[in-house]
């Protein structure tokens, strides 16, 4: 069957993992934010500023890996922004991350209008190239869908072990758990609430930037307007379907990157019956049933959402 | 009584702690007036006072949660000398041996025990965790002090009593020499209160100095060395426990000569209420009633106890109308009802205090006139060609705010602004002056002080003299022997029979409550129940 030759060709792995790729870096940040207690709808923003900066840091004469460290400071900024505005202030968290995703778009938009202002498409970088690992790139299958991958998909693959370990294995994650579960645990046991949240939510936001770079420094050479296309809201939901775990988060991603180079797929195959709307629409369809089939017993961070005053018990 | 400071201890070398004219204010609210307390070595120091005296905000300047104002606290150094806290530094208060057990428990429920525990102990930043050297030293503490916790259960499945422990641990694991524990007892059936005595009294004699803070007298008298009163944020009196008088201390906290409630014996008139077989399966004991049997007559106050989470919601909410039982009927004056929702019950002359006075009692926002009135806004007597006749509800709410010695600005106040104690006397003046048959009392006195509670007792002990039927959930043991008549236990979604309240035993109460006695099954018995399938 067609359907199945889709499925059985690396070729559509390769596809599935790229496209799960900034998915991985957004679910992570989104994940270590929430964690520790802080929703960050300023995510759809935070990738806008990092495809932008990390893009122009590069065209700009910086490197690429320079670039994605661009990228990462301004993901960090913008949720330095964000954790003042909800952490020690405690404003609310819904209202702060939408004015960051304006602010954060809109400044991205800015700088690229003010930087190139008369150009109509956009200059174009040399981005991340294959990688061509000795013997690993040359296996069957496996060394085309996962090493034949760029540097950045090989980054956020490393960053899923990285996060696990850091939350699971060590005192700074146990403390990251339990200030999204009950800051006064944190508090009465000497560490700083606000030290904490604030650092994850900047860490977080990093993340949440390299997603945005990999698009204009790896899936694409250059940037364009509307190019995050609601990547950001769909980790949101991945979150939730990952239950705030690293290692279904990277399922939850691979997940979605499935559908969707399935969908591309199957449009050859069927697009003469059906408009390709359907097929374009398939991924987030799916995305919803699987989170309503999951998420009706997550297990939400007892404190996420709920701002946290010293001296206030 | 004189405030009789034991001075035997004056010059002792054996001082912990001393806090010396700590004074605290939140803008006009003096809070702490210039109050010195010592603590000595192996010393259980009893800090009594009622809500608002300043017990907690005392403590939270010793924890370093505030600083105070005025005054400073020394502690005596591990080698011997002695040193001024830093203030508004928990870590401070950790480092110094300071270790307190807050009454809502500072545990993150997604960790487990040994977790909780260790948070914060170790160096932030490192790549992993020995927890080898922590296991042994926790196993050797709670093989000492008895203090028995499955340490790697996550903090969610724990019971109370256990959360409770870990607590404790927590603070003994970082070798903690003063123990505070704020209102401990509050969430604890007697037993585990008693097992938690022992521990104290054991850990004290070890050389652990603990202060438990309290507004309950009989558990302090039990427990304490040394007792000291707060009143209005001032030290009020302070003795030995040795030298204390029960009813004398009551005076102190209160400042004034508190009116035991008394019940007068009397005949009990016809069922108001009757539940038979009740059951509502919602899957988790703490929201379901099974095969649930209670008759409630006129003149008489059934009281029901239990430890909370055990079904008492599930019950309010069937008397009070909001939900419908799977099994069985409820019949109000010998009608079987047959529609459930609360305006139906309202209309039989069912009227309910709410356990969450804030929340379920009133609307904040609205003024005091509004929510007097709030719940008789189809009455005619509120109404003027269909609109509402305010005048008539602020002269109504005039006559309660009198009459019920309501303490507040005015009719127009917000709600929201009054005491937790006037809120209740607000709620008291909104149900009783429908004169109901029926009054669903669901703990009414949770949390208010002595003078407050003594009061609510005193309306319910007039509704009843007026022929009205009180349902009294509570978990306070002593306001259950005080105004009942006749006691139920629930525990786990079953009641047991009524038992007339002279004929109690305190301690097979307690256990009934803990769920140790067996409840007797008579009235599940009427009614098949999922229980009773597995046993057949």
């Amino acid at each position: 069957m067609e359907i199945v030759d889709i499925l059985l060709a690396a070729s559509f792995w390769e596809a599935a993992i790229r496209i799960a790729t900034p998915l991985i870096f957004g679910v992570l940040g989104a994940l270590v934010c929430e964690r520790a207690g802080v929703l960050n709808l300023g995510i759809e923003g935070i990738f806008t500023a990092g495809a932008m900066a990390g893009w122009m840091a590069v065209w700009l004469g910086a490197g690429l890996w320079g670039g994605v460290l661009v990228a990462a400071l301004a993901g960090g900024f913008f949720g330095l922004i964000h954790a003042i505005l909800t952490v020690p202030l405690g404003l609310s968290q819904h209202v702060s991350g939408i004015g960051v995703t304006l602010l954060a778009t809109s400044l991205s938009y800015f700088t690229y209008r003010t930087a190139l202002p008369d150009v109509s498409s956009p200059p174009r970088i040399t981005p991340f190239q294959p990688l061509d690992i000795p013997f690993l790139s040359d296996l069957p299958f496996i060394g085309q869908a996962l090493f034949s991958q760029t540097a950045m998909t090989m980054l956020a693959l490393v960053l899923v072990l990285v996060t696990g370990w850091v939350l699971y294995r060590t005192p700074l994650g146990l403390a990251i758990r339990a200030v999204g579960d009950n800051p006064s645990s944190v508090e009465a046991q000497g560490l700083s609430v606000y030290g904490l949240r604030i650092g994850a939510v900047v860490v977080g936001s990093s993340m949440m930037a390299l997603g945005g770079a990999f698009l204009t420094m790896s899936a694409f050479d250059a940037f364009f307007f509307g190019m995050i296309n609601g990547r950001g809201w769909v980790c949101i939901a991945l979150t939730v379907f990952a239950s705030w775990r690293p290692g279904k988060a990277l399922i939850g991603a691979l997940l979605f990157g499935a559908f969707d180079a399935f969908q591309v797929r199957l449009q050859t195959e069927v697009g003469a019956f059906l408009p390709s709307q359907v097929f374009l629409m398939m991924p987030y369809i799916l995305s919803i049933i699987a989170l309503i089939v999951v998420a009706r017993k997550a297990d939400y961070p007892k404190a996420l959402l709920v701002p946290w005053f010293k001296g206030q018990r | 009584m004189s405030s009789a400071a034991h001075s035997s201890h004056e010059t002792s070398p054996d001082l912990l702690l001393e806090l010396a004219g700590i004074t605290k204010k939140f803008g006009p609210l003096i809070a702490n007036d210039a109050i010195d307390l010592k603590v000595h070595k192996g010393e259980i120091v009893a800090l009594l006072g009622e809500n608002g005296a300043g017990k907690t905000t005392l403590m939270n300047i010793l924890f370093g949660h505030y600083v105070a104002d005025e005054g400073q606290v020394t502690v005596a150094n591990r080698d011997g000398g002695i040193s001024a806290l830093e203030p508004g530094a928990p870590q401070a208060a950790l480092d110094a041996g300071i270790g307190m057990v807050h009454q809502h428990f500072t545990l993150a429920e997604n960790l487990s025990g040994l977790d909780n525990i260790v948070l914060g102990t170790e160096p932030i930043f490192r790549l992993k965790r020995d927890r080898t050297k922590a296991r042994a030293k926790l196993d050797q503490l709670m093989s000492g002090s008895g203090l028995n916790v499955d340490l790697d259960q996550p903090v969610h499945k724990l019971t109370v009593g256990e959360k409770q422990r870990v607590e404790i641990l927590k603070a003994l694991y970082r070798d903690a020499r003063l123990l505070v524990l704020d209102e401990p007892t509050a969430v604890l059936t007697p037993q585990e209160a008693d097992s938690l005595f022992a521990t104290l009294r054991q850990l004290a004699a070890t050389g652990l100095s603990v202060i438990i803070i309290a507004h309950k007298l009989a558990e302090v008298l039990a427990v304490s060395h040394r007792i000291a009163v707060l009143r209005g944020g001032k030290k009020v009196g302070e003795m030995q426990t040795s030298d204390a008088d029960h009813r004398s201390i009551a005076e102190m906290m209160v400042g004034r000569e508190v009116p035991a409630s008394r019940r007068t014996e009397r005949a009990p008139g016809a069922p108001v209420l009757h539940l038979s077989g009740v059951t509502i399966d919602r899957g988790d004991d703490r929201r379901s009633l099974h095969g649930v049997s209670l008759t409630a007559h006129e003149g008489e106050i059934l009281g029901i106890a239990g430890v909370s989470g055990n079904g008492q919601a599930a019950l309010a909410q069937l008397i009070a109308g909001l939900s419908k039982p799977d099994h069985g009927s409820v019949e109000i004056f010998g009608d079987v009802i047959t529609r459930f929702d609360a305006h139906t019950f309202a209309q039989n002359g069912i009227a309910r205090i709410p356990e969450d006075r804030h929340h379920d009692g009133m609307v904040g926002s609205m003024t005091v006139a509004e929510n007097i009135a709030i719940e008789d806004v189809r009455s005619k007597e509120y109404q003027k060609f269909g609109f509402l006749d305010f005048a008539a509800i602020r002269k109504r709410a005039e006559h309660a705010i009198k009459d019920y010695d309501v303490r507040c600005p005015g009719p127009d106040a917000q709600a929201r602004l009054l005491s937790g104690g006037n809120i209740q006397k607000l709620i008291l003046a909104r149900v009783l002056e429908k004169s109901p048959k029926l009054i669903l009392a669901n703990q009414p006195s949770r949390g208010l002080d002595v003078g407050a509670q003594s009061e609510v007792h005193r309306r319910l002990l007039e509704a009843r003299e007026n022929g009205a039927a009180v349902i009294l959930i509570s978990e306070d043991l002593d306001e259950l022997l005080t105004i009942s008549d006749q006691i139920c236990v629930i525990h786990a979604g079953h009641v047991s029979s009524a038992i007339a309240t002279a004929a109690i035993d305190r301690s097979e109460l307690g256990l009934m409550m803990a769920g140790q006695s067996k409840i007797d099954a008579q009235h599940a018995a009427t009614i098949p129940t999922a229980d009773q399938g597995e046993t057949r």
